[in-house]
Parts: C-alpha cells; sequence; structure tokens
C-alpha cells in the first residue's frame, strides 16, 4: 500500500475523530436537561430520575462519549427523545430522500458544468465563451432558496406542473418519488453548475497555456485533440475537489432547500431536533454528515490516485 | 530566457488607475457595490416609512407610487425594508469577513513563517476539520446551543471564513517564503514576524482583497439563508431572507415580496463579484486572458 | 530542386509591435543552421512561426517556404498534418513539456496516432524504435515509464523521440539543452549530431551560447532586434567578425575581465565539516523521516582578497552549502568561521553576518517589488542595528554603492521595475556593498543574464574586488565564467568538495575524473573553431 494511501486513510480517521469529539463538547455545553424537557415542567422527579437512567444521561462524561462513539460504530444512534424510535431509523429513513436529492442535484451539475466548461474554453474569448461566463456570473449570485420558490412560483403555482412542495413517497412508484424532487434537485444543482462552470472552464485555460500543451501542438495534434488527449485529464484534478465539496455542500444545502419544498429529508429532521430539544437527534446527523464530507474528501483523495500517477509508487 | 510579467505591485499608480478605468466588471461591480453600501447607509437616517410600521388596510399592494416596491401581508413597505434589510445583510457579511480575516491572516502568515512545524501542522489540520463542517452546520450548531440570532449568524459565517482566509494567506505567503527578496532580507538578519509585517503581508494584500470581495458576497447568500430559515436576524430586525420566507406563501398572490428581494440579493452578490473579478484582472494582468 | 526551408522576407507583427523584419534564411538537408541572439532577439519567435505556431493575434508576412511550398498560406489543418510528419519541434524546458500524466510511450505514440491511418499496436511499436534511437532503451526505460520518474536529460530525450518519430526532414531545437547540465547537454548534442548524419534531417538550432553552436552547426545567422545582421557559413562569420554586433558578441562570450588579484590576506572565512541534511517525508505512515545529505564534510577557507569558484552541476549541494554558510539553514555537523569569529544560526550574531552579503540568480526575483532602491539597497543596514547610519549619513552611503555599481544616485528615489535585469544584478550587487562585508558569494548571479551584460558585470566584480579587496565565492553551472574570474577553484558533486586548487591548474591539468568529464564537456569557443 503506498503511503499516499495510509497518510489518507490516517487524516481521514483522525477527522472522523476529531469532529465526534467537536460535536459531544459543542453539544454538552447546551443549556437545559434533555430529559426535563421531555417530561415537562411538572415531572416528579424520580420519574425524572429514571429517564435520566434510562437515557444514560447520570452517568460520566467520558463515559457518555465513548457510548455513543461505540454504538455509532454497531450502528445504533440512541433514542430520539421526541419520536421515541431509534435515531437510524429515523435517518434512514430520511436518508431515503435527502441521498437521491443530492446525487440529483450532482448529476445535473456536472451534466450541465462540463460540456458549458469545455466548450467556452474551447472557444476562449468568443462570443460562446462570453455568454457562458456571463450565465455563470448570474448563476453563482443566484440564492437556491430564492430560485427554488421562483420555480415553485413558475412552474407549481402558476403552471402546475409540479407540486408546490411534499414528498409522496417512493412506494407511489420510483417516477412519482423522482418528480417531487425535479424542482428542488434543479433549485440546488443550477447555482452550484454555474460554480463548477468556471472552475473547469479556468482549469482548462491554465492547462492549455501549459508547456507540454505547445509540445502536443507541435506533433500535429489539433486544438481540440490536445484538448480532449491532454488538457482535460490534467484539468480534471481541480475539478475533482471542487466536486467532491459540493457533494458535501448539496447533501447540507439540501438541508435549506428541503424546507423549501416541505421535504422529509434529513434537514427538516435537524430543524425539528433544534426546535423540539431532541439533541440526540441534532447531534446525530450533523456527526452523519460531518462523516460525509470527510468520506467524499476521502474518496476524491483516492480518485487522484487513479488520475494522477505521481502519486502512486512503483513497487 | 522569458521575462517574467510584471506584477500590479511593479507597475507605477497611473498604469494601475487607467487598468481599473478599462476593466468593464471593475467600474460595473464598484457601482453596483457603491449603491447598495449606499441603500444601506440610507437606512441609518431616512426610509420612505418606518421599516416595522404595519397598516393592515394597505397590505399586499402591489407597485405603485405610494409604495414603490408595494406592501407585505401586514402593509408593512416593502421599500423600507429593503433598505434597512441592505443594512442587516451588509453588517454580516462584512462583520463576517473580519472576524475570517482578523483572524485567519495572522494565523495562515504564522503557519507559513512556521513552515513543517508543530504549529503549522496544528493549523493546517484545524483548517481541514473546519471545512468538514458546512458553514450551515455550524450555524445550526451554534443556533441550537445559543439560540438564533444576527450575532450567531455572524460567528457562525465568521468562523467559516476563518479557514479560508489562513489557507489562502498561508499559500500565497509560501510561496513568497522561496522568493530570493525574501532571502535577501534574511541575510539583512530580520526575523520572521518582521518579514511577514514588511515583506510578505503588503505583497499578498491583493490576492487578500480579491478574496475579500468574494467571502463578502457568499456571506450575504449565507446570511440570506440563514434568515430564511430563521437561523439569523429574528424579528423585528428586518432582512432580505427573512422577507423571503415571508413571501413564499403568499407567492401566488403577491410575487413582488418574493421577486425584489430576491433581485436585490442577486445584484448585491453580482457587484461584489464583478468587482472581485475586475481586481483580479487589474492586479494580474496574466489572469486577464483566462477570464474573458 | 528547391531547398527543405527557405523564408525569405518574414515580418511578425503582434498588434502593433514589430516583432520580426525581413527574415532570410536557407537551410538544406543534412545541414546544422544556427540562429544566435540575445533575449529579446526574436529566434524563439521565427521558430514558432515556422511551426504555425505563433501566439495568437500575431500578423505574418513573407514566405516560409519548405521545399519550395509556403508554410505561410496553408490553412491550420493542414499544418496540423504536416506538424510532427514533416517538421518536429523540440523545446527549452524539459521538465514541463511532457504531459504529467501519460506514460512516456504513449505519448511518443501519440504523435503517430494524431496523423491517423495506424493501429495502436504499430503505433507503440514505431514509439519504442523512435525512444531507442533517441538513446532510451526499452529494457533500462520500460515504455510504461511517466516522466517525473525520468531526469531532465531523459525527458529531453523523450520529447525528442516524440518529434523525429515519423521521421519528419526538419527538426527545429529551441534552446534544449539550456536547462541541461553541462555533461548531459553533450550527450543530447552527439544525439541531434547523431539524427542528423544518420538520417539526413535539416536541424535549426536556436541558442544563445555561441561556444555551443560554433561546434554544431555549417551555417549561422546572428539574430538582434528581430533582425538578422549577419549570416553565413560558421567558419567564415567568426573567422571574419565583420558585424560589430558579431563582434561585440563574440568578445562578450569569452570575455575575461582584467583582474589585479591581491596577496591572499588573513582567513576570511573558514568552513570545516560542514554537513547539511535535508528531512524527506517518511515512507510510511508511522515511519521515521528520511533524509538526504545535501553538503557532506565540507572544509575549505578563503582568504581576504581571493576570488573563489565553486562549480559542480545541479543537485550537487552547491547552493545548500550558500544557503548553510550565509546562516539561513542550520547546518547538521560542522564549524564556520567568519574573520575567526564562530558565526551560526543561533548566534544570530550580527557580527559575523554583516561581514558576509549575498547576490542571487535572478534579477527579477530579488527584490520586494513594493519598495524604493533606497530602501533596497539600505536594508542590510538592519544588521548595524543602533549604529546603522540614518538622514544624510544613509543617504550618502546609498549614493556612494550605487555609484560602485555605475549607476546614477538619483536611481536611489526609483522603483525595481524602472530596471532591465542586468541593472538590476547592479543593483543587488549595491546592495552587498553598502554594509562594507568582507566576502560576498554570488550564487550564480551572472547566469541568468545576456553574454554581453555578463560581460559589464564580470567587470564591475573584478573591478571592486581589487579596489575594495572584497573577497568572492563564485558559485557557478558556468565553468567558462569561473576560469575567467576566479584565482582557486572547487569542485562539487553529490555534496562533496572532490577537487580544489588554483584555477589555472585545475582547468589545465584535472585530477579527478569528474572534473575532466565537466571540463571537457563544457563548450569551448577557440576550440570549437580550432577543431571544427
Amino acid at each position: 500500500m503506498s503511503s499516499y494511501l495510509l497518510a489518507r486513510i490516517g487524516a481521514l480517521i483522525a477527522g472522523l475523530l476529531v469532529a465526534s469529539i467537536v460535536i459531544f463538547v459543542l453539544l454538552e455545553i447546551v443549556p437545559g436537561d434533555p430529559a426535563q424537557f421531555m417530561l415537562g415542567l411538572n415531572a416528579r422527579p424520580d420519574t425524572l430520575a429514571n429517564l435520566r437512567a434510562q437515557l444514560g444521561l447520570d452517568q460520566p462524561v467520558l463515559t457518555r462519549y465513548f457510548n455513543w462513539v461505540a454504538g455509532m460504530l454497531r450502528g445504533d444512534f440512541g433514542i430520539s427523545y421526541t419520536y421515541r424510535i431509534p435515531v437510524t431509523e429515523l435517518v434512514v429513513q430520511r436518508l431515503g430522500v435527502s441521498l437521491p436529492l443530492a446525487a440529483m442535484a450532482l448529476t445535473l451539475t456536472i451534466l450541465i458544468a462540463f460540456p458549458a466548461g469545455i466548450i467556452a474554453a474551447s472557444r476562449r474569448n468568443s462570443g460562446t465563451d462570453f455568454a457562458v461566463v456571463s450565465a455563470t456570473q448570474l448563476g453563482v449570485a443566484i440564492p437556491n432558496f430564492w430560485f427554488a420558490i421562483v420555480l415553485i412560483w413558475i412552474f407549481a403555482v402558476t403552471l402546475h406542473w409540479f407540486s408546490a412542495g411534499g414528498f409522496p413517497g417512493w412506494d407511489k412508484g420510483f417516477w412519482q418519488g423522482l418528480r417531487g424532487l425535479t424542482l428542488p434537485a434543479i433549485a440546488l444543482a443550477l447555482p452550484q453548475a454555474a460554480i463548477l462552470t468556471r472552475v473547469m472552464r479556468s482549469a482548462l485555460l491554465d492547462t492549455l497555456d501549459e508547456d507540454y500543451i505547445r509540445t502536443a501542438r507541435a506533433k500535429g495534434l489539433t486544438r481540440i485533440q490536445v484538448l480532449w488527449r491532454h488538457a482535460l485529464r490534467n484539468a480534471l484534478i481541480p475539478v475533482l475537489t471542487i466536486v467532491g465539496l459540493q457533494f458535501a455542500f448539496l447533501l447540507a444545502g439540501g438541508i435549506i432547500i428541503e424546507n423549501v419544498f416541505s421535504l422529509p429529508g434529513l434537514g427538516r429532521l435537524i430543524f425539528q431536533g433544534i426546535t423540539q430539544r431532541d439533541l440526540i437527534v441534532v447531534k446525530s446527523v450533523v456527526m452523519l454528515l460531518v462523516f460525509a464530507v470527510i468520506l467524499v474528501n476521502f474518496i476524491v483523495d483516492l480518485s487522484y490516485l487513479v488520475v494522477d500517477p505521481r502519486l502512486r509508487r512503483r513497487p | 530566457m522569458s521575462e517574467p510579467m510584471l506584477t500590479a505591485a511593479a507597475l507605477p499608480r497611473g498604469t494601475l488607475l487607467s487598468a481599473a478605468i478599462r476593466s468593464p466588471s471593475f467600474i460595473a461591480g464598484l457601482l453596483i457595490t457603491l449603491v447598495f453600501l449606499g441603500l444601506a447607509l440610507t437606512s441609518f437616517f431616512w426610509t420612505p416609512y418606518p421599516y416595522a410600521a404595519q397598516d393592515i388596510p394597505n397590505k399586499l399592494q402591489g407597485l405603485n407610487a405610494e409604495h414603490w416596491f408595494g406592501t407585505d401581508q401586514y402593509g408593512r413597505d416593502v421599500f423600507s425594508m429593503i433598505l434597512a434589510g441592505a443594512r442587516t445583510s451588509i453588517a454580516v457579511a462584512l462583520i463576517a469577513v473580519g472576524v475570517g480575516v482578523g483572524i485567519g491572516v495572522p494565523l495562515g502568515l504564522t503557519a507559513a513563517a512556521q513552515r513543517g512545524n508543530l504549529f503549522d501542522e496544528i493549523i493546517m489540520r484545524g483548517n481541514d476539520l473546519v471545512f468538514a463542517f458546512p458553514a450551515l452546520l455550524i450555524a445550526i450548531l451554534i443556533t441550537a446551543i445559543f439560540g438564533p440570532s444576527a450575532t450567531n449568524a455572524v460567528i457562525a459565517i465568521g468562523i467559516f471564513n476563518i479557514p479560508v482566509f489562513a489557507r489562502l494567506s498561508r499559500a500565497a505567503a509560501l510561496t513568497l517564503w522561496t522568493r530570493e527578496f525574501i532571502l535577501a532580507a534574511r541575510v539583512a538578519g530580520k526575523g520572521k514576524a518582521r518579514i511577514s509585517l514588511e515583506h510578505i503581508l503588503p505583497n499578498i494584500l491583493n490576492t487578500l482583497l480579491v478574496q475579500v470581495t468574494i467571502q463578502f458576497s457568499l456571506g450575504i447568500l449565507a446570511e440570506a439563508a440563514l434568515a430564511y430559515v430563521g437561523l439569523g436576524a429574528q424579528p423585528p430586525t428586518p432582512s432580505w431572507g427573512k422577507m423571503l420566507a415571508d413571501s413564499q406563501t403568499l407567492i401566488g398572490l403577491a410575487p413582488h415580496m418574493a421577486v425584489i428581494p430576491g433581485l436585490c440579493i442577486v445584484f448585491t452578490v453580482m457587484g461584489l463579484n464583478l468587482l472581485g473579478d475586475g481586481l483580479s484582472d487589474i492586479f494580474d494582468p496574466r489572469l486577464r486572458r483566462s477570464r474573458t | 530542386m528547391s531547398s527543405l526551408l527557405e523564408i525569405s522576407n518574414l515580418k511578425l507583427d503582434i498588434g502593433a509591435i514589430p516583432i520580426l523584419r525581413d527574415i532570410d534564411l536557407k537551410l538544406e538537408q543534412g545541414k546544422v543552421l544556427g540562429i544566435i541572439g540575445e533575449s529579446g532577439s526574436g529566434k524563439s519567435m521565427t521558430a514558432l512561426s515556422i511551426m504555425g505556431l505563433a501566439p495568437r493575434g500575431a500578423h505574418l508576412g513573407g514566405s516560409v517556404a519548405y521545399y519550395g511550398e509556403n508554410l505561410l498560406q496553408k490553412s491550420e489543418a493542414e499544418m496540423c498534418v504536416m506538424r510532427g510528419r514533416d517538421f518536429g519541434m523540440i523545446f527549452q524546458e524539459p521538465m514541463t513539456a511532457l504531459d504529467p500524466l501519460q506514460t512516456i510511450g504513449t505519448q511518443v505514440a501519440g504523435t503517430l496516432l494524431a496523423h491517423g491511418s495506424i493501429s495502436r499496436r504499430d503505433a507503440s511499436i514505431e514509439a519504442d524504435r523512435a525512444l531507442e534511437r533517441s538513446g532510451l532503451p526499452a529494457e533500462h526505460f520500460p515504455r510504461d515509464r511517466f516522466p517525473h520518474e525520468l531526469s531532465g536529460g531523459q525527458r529531453q530525450r523523450v520529447v525528442i523521440a516524440m518529434a523525429i518519430v515519423m521521421r519528419p526532414r526538419l527538426l527545429i531545437a529551441d534552446e534544449p539543452t539550456t536547462a541541461l547540465d553541462v555533461t548531459t547537454q553533450a550527450t543530447i548534442l552527439n544525439l541531434l549530431r547523431r539524427l542528423v548524419d544518420d538520417e539526413g534531417m535539416g536541424l535549426m538550432f536556436v541558442t544563445h551560447d555561441l561556444a555551443l553552436v560554433a561546434g554544431l552547426a555549417s551555417d549561422i545567422a546572428v539574430m538582434r532586434r528581430g533582425e538578422i545582421v549577419e549570416q553565413g557559413p560558421t567558419r567564415e562569420i567568426f573567422g571574419r567578425l565583420g558585424h560589430p554586433y558579431t563582434r561585440t558578441l563574440f568578445a562578450a562570450s569569452s570575455h575575461v575581465p582584467v583582474r589585479y588579484p591581491a596577496a591572499a590576506g588573513k582567513p576570511v572565512l573558514e568552513v570545516e565539516g560542514l554537513v547539511r541534511d535535508y528531512r524527506l517525508p517518511p515512507r510510511h505512515l508511522f515511519g521515521r523521516p528520511g533524509s538526504f545529505r545535501a553538503v557532506d564534510q565540507v572544509s575549505f577557507t578563503i582568504r581576504r582578497g581571493e576570488n573563489v569558484g565553486l562549480v559542480g552541476e545541479s543537485g550537487s549541494g552547491k547552493s545548500t552549502l550558500a544557503r548553510a554558510i550565509m546562516a539561513l539553514d542550520p547546518p547538521q555537523a560542522g564549524r564556520i568561521a567568519v574573520l575567526g569569529e564562530a558565526h551560526d544560526i543561533e548566534g544570530a550574531s550580527t557580527q559575523t553576518r554583516r561581514k558576509l552579503q549575498i547576490v542571487f540568480q535572478d534579477p527579477y526575483g530579488s527584490f520586494d517589488p513594493r519598495q524604493r532602491v533606497d530602501i533596497l539597497v539600505s536594508e542590510p543596514f538592519y544588521l548595524l542595528g543602533k549604529d546603522a547610519p540614518r538622514g544624510k549619513e544613509r543617504q550618502e552611503r546609498v549614493a556612494r554603492a550605487l555609484r560602485e555599481v555605475g549607476l546614477a544616485p538619483e536611481d536611489a528615489r526609483k522603483y525595481i521595475h524602472e530596471f532591465s535585469g542586468g541593472q538590476r544584478q547592479r543593483i543587488a550587487i549595491a546592495r552587498a556593498l553598502i554594509i562594507e562585508p568582507a566576502l560576498i558569494i554570488l550564487d550564480e548571479a551572472v547566469s541568468a543574464l545576456d553574454v554581453s551584460i555578463r560581460a559589464q558585470i564580470l567587470d564591475l566584480l573584478a573591478n571592486l574586488s581589487s579596489r575594495l579587496g572584497i573577497s568572492f565565492l563564485f558559485i557557478s553551472h558556468d565553468l567558462s565564467v569561473v576560469r575567467a574570474i576566479t584565482d582557486r577553484v572547487l569542485v562539487m558533486k553529490a555534496g562533496k568538495i572532490v577537487e580544489q586548487g588554483r584555477t589555472e591548474d585545475v582547468f589545465r591539468n584535472p585530477q579527478q575524473v569528474y572534473t575532466r568529464e565537466l571540463i571537457a564537456a563544457t563548450p569551448n569557443l577557440e576550440r570549437a573553431l580550432a577543431g571544427g
């Protein structure tokens, strides 16, 4: 195994460990007693004590932290104070909405950004290039939740093509589910596509200025051949980094869009958790999202191994 | 032997100014930014109506002579709210950038000066850690602890800005540390802190300034998003994001309530981005061709 | 039958700026045409114009005839077919000339595949042969190697293989060896020579180095400011030295400054058993960090008024040694003394630091672009602490230092971007002089300069050394420069000093094999013209 890979795995584990400590400590200093909150102000002290024992709140801080981490490793995130069902069950349910949403949005982002960026870079300073760049200027300036409201206004309220919110559930059929996620995915994707287009374009233009592009031209490759055979793969290295960051952003950014469309995803769950002081839910979902971000970064780092031979060591 | 391009720093002042005048992005961006800054400042001593004054009989009016941007569901004047909202947006984003620059730049400069040391390592790993928490998650955590408010929005966005500036200034400083003029300063016996202040900082100011405009615009977007979901400014503090949240259920009845604050956000952010593009064009002629 | 290449009346403008004027050149099969010029002479632009690769916005006029066909009238598509097939090109910087993500085999085969009608398999067989012809046998250099696994010279061979794989009639080489060490340079030149002789290619060799081209080209053209000032058979041009510019160039290339070596005085710098290690990243996550010994047990002494040369190829540890002497990096072992006083990084003893100054290679990177020349030049005063001259005295010291290096006192108020490369190097010397040091280290200080400027700076240094009794440690990869200006020379290889002695003795009668190789590989104008 290469030292690069080992270093990446080390960073992954260390990142998760520190993140779990930060989240735990932050939520530890939250004022208020969850047991009190669940039972109301008039709860009898002995019931309160029972519940506290049941939730493990009476144990020392360190023990609670290790129990939490050990639980998560087993896939057990504890029991939601408000829903009274295992958090794992809740999260899995909600992931069924959030994950497809993020995946759809990312696919859309890439489908728009790659061609747009490539076309703009291959026709540097042309009218097409100018149009693409102007469109991205607008795209990066649009807040996605406002774009979502505008989409609802046009396609749901006015044209009645889609519903204004809510999610029919996957049991109503795949296409119904997909339809329910279409507007949210577009709202999430377009501003991100604008960012990625800009990154793609400037990464391509940077590589097109490299010496080896001139060498390739000197051996008879046309501008287009040079773009496909040499520039694109080299430009992919910075682009991959951004794609990784964007997936993480889309997962978390879904929090707001899910609110606009009242989708029963992780975002809604976290907000309900906050308003109802269901800290075990907040803690678990935040940890899960951070885990996703770190994992995606890890996968991006691994993909460099495929793209960039300089990171591979010969046996 | 190719002659290295002159950077803006090496150009006489007159050239810098004429480059500024020739850059359409810079002019457009500067104008838009000044307009919104002007609006925000105006709101301190004048708004057509008090921004919180309700006037139920005149609710949900469209655009007209009395109420240029119409009224909302309580009959409040939307134009007045936009003016006052600009103040919140700009204040939150600006202070958050200040937090990012104030803490991030010294950290980045120190890390670069101590390159490879434990301090550098801690700073970089700390940065990576904060990057693992999207700004929104930081805001959610902070709100979960301290409750929602504009101040907490500032803290959340500011925390996110710290690693951005730390990383940028470290990277920019590291390339400078390998330059021969820094070696010359070391040969002259200057210490690392002194070199960082006298030679490194002035030479990375351009880069930082461009990033400031970018983070400023991202801050405005983030403030609006937090206010929209109720994690930012609380009523009666006016905020564009909050106005959008109110507009959503009334979108069929009063679309102006959604369109106007939205366009304000779009224009402000675009203005700042254009300003940033313009600045980086002016500072670094080599970038000019790669951007349009 | 028409010539391989006949350029007549070639003109090139970029925007309103004229770059090339009235270029006439002729090259036959099996011949080498040398194009000589200093920076900005338009020699590279001429080469790129032939390839049809002139930068965007360039307007070309005249004709570039390849076997009678005017290339300037060809469409871009037609040129793409001809590039690589009829003419190939190699460039100056082998480190960046190859795509880092593709294997060398693929990149060479890419030339064939770009011209179609060949299977991938046949292309890789052809590529293998071309690499073989370029001196990279498959058993030592498997074709699935990536560029980062090869050295600079080996990469340049890959670039050459890419250019010759389709056996073009014309090869254009733009400073192909400038970035390489002398011994590597010699092998690459041999390879080019062999390709010309064996395959009957015409070679157009663009360079700034007279000695290099004198030994290689049958004909040369001397360029200046976008024009050809003189051209003809090499022997004739150098024998006649008709044009004043050619004369200047010739004189500058073999310039030996007049020196009056002082009797060596007491030791200024003593280095004893110096060791400097670099830390390498660990091979495993929990592994120990490795280390690389860049300077290994180096000892030498420099006396007052002495000019000492330090030569060696890249990676031999010359610059690391310089940094350690300047107390920029801490040594792992050994002792440095300046005028008999211990000089180390912790001591930060400004007492010894103020006796040492350094001039760097890059005239563009050596100054903070935001400060005025007087601030830049007086920077070393920082070492004097409270004793630093102020006000009028400081101004006078700056003015004196500027006058010493041939600049005007008024230049103190200008910014650094207002000066040319040669002037900047003078300012760098003024900065070193101002504090009246005992020793100045010149780390490749003239390597980035054109020959005519270089000759002036060498004169200046010789003059300063004789007049002020300052010692120099002259670090360079260029043996001819070191020979011209030093009394004593140290030869460094792999971190060790392998040979030292009086400069003339070492050059006339080198004791070590390595020194002999270095001297033999260094292009020498007289030898080239005498031997033919």
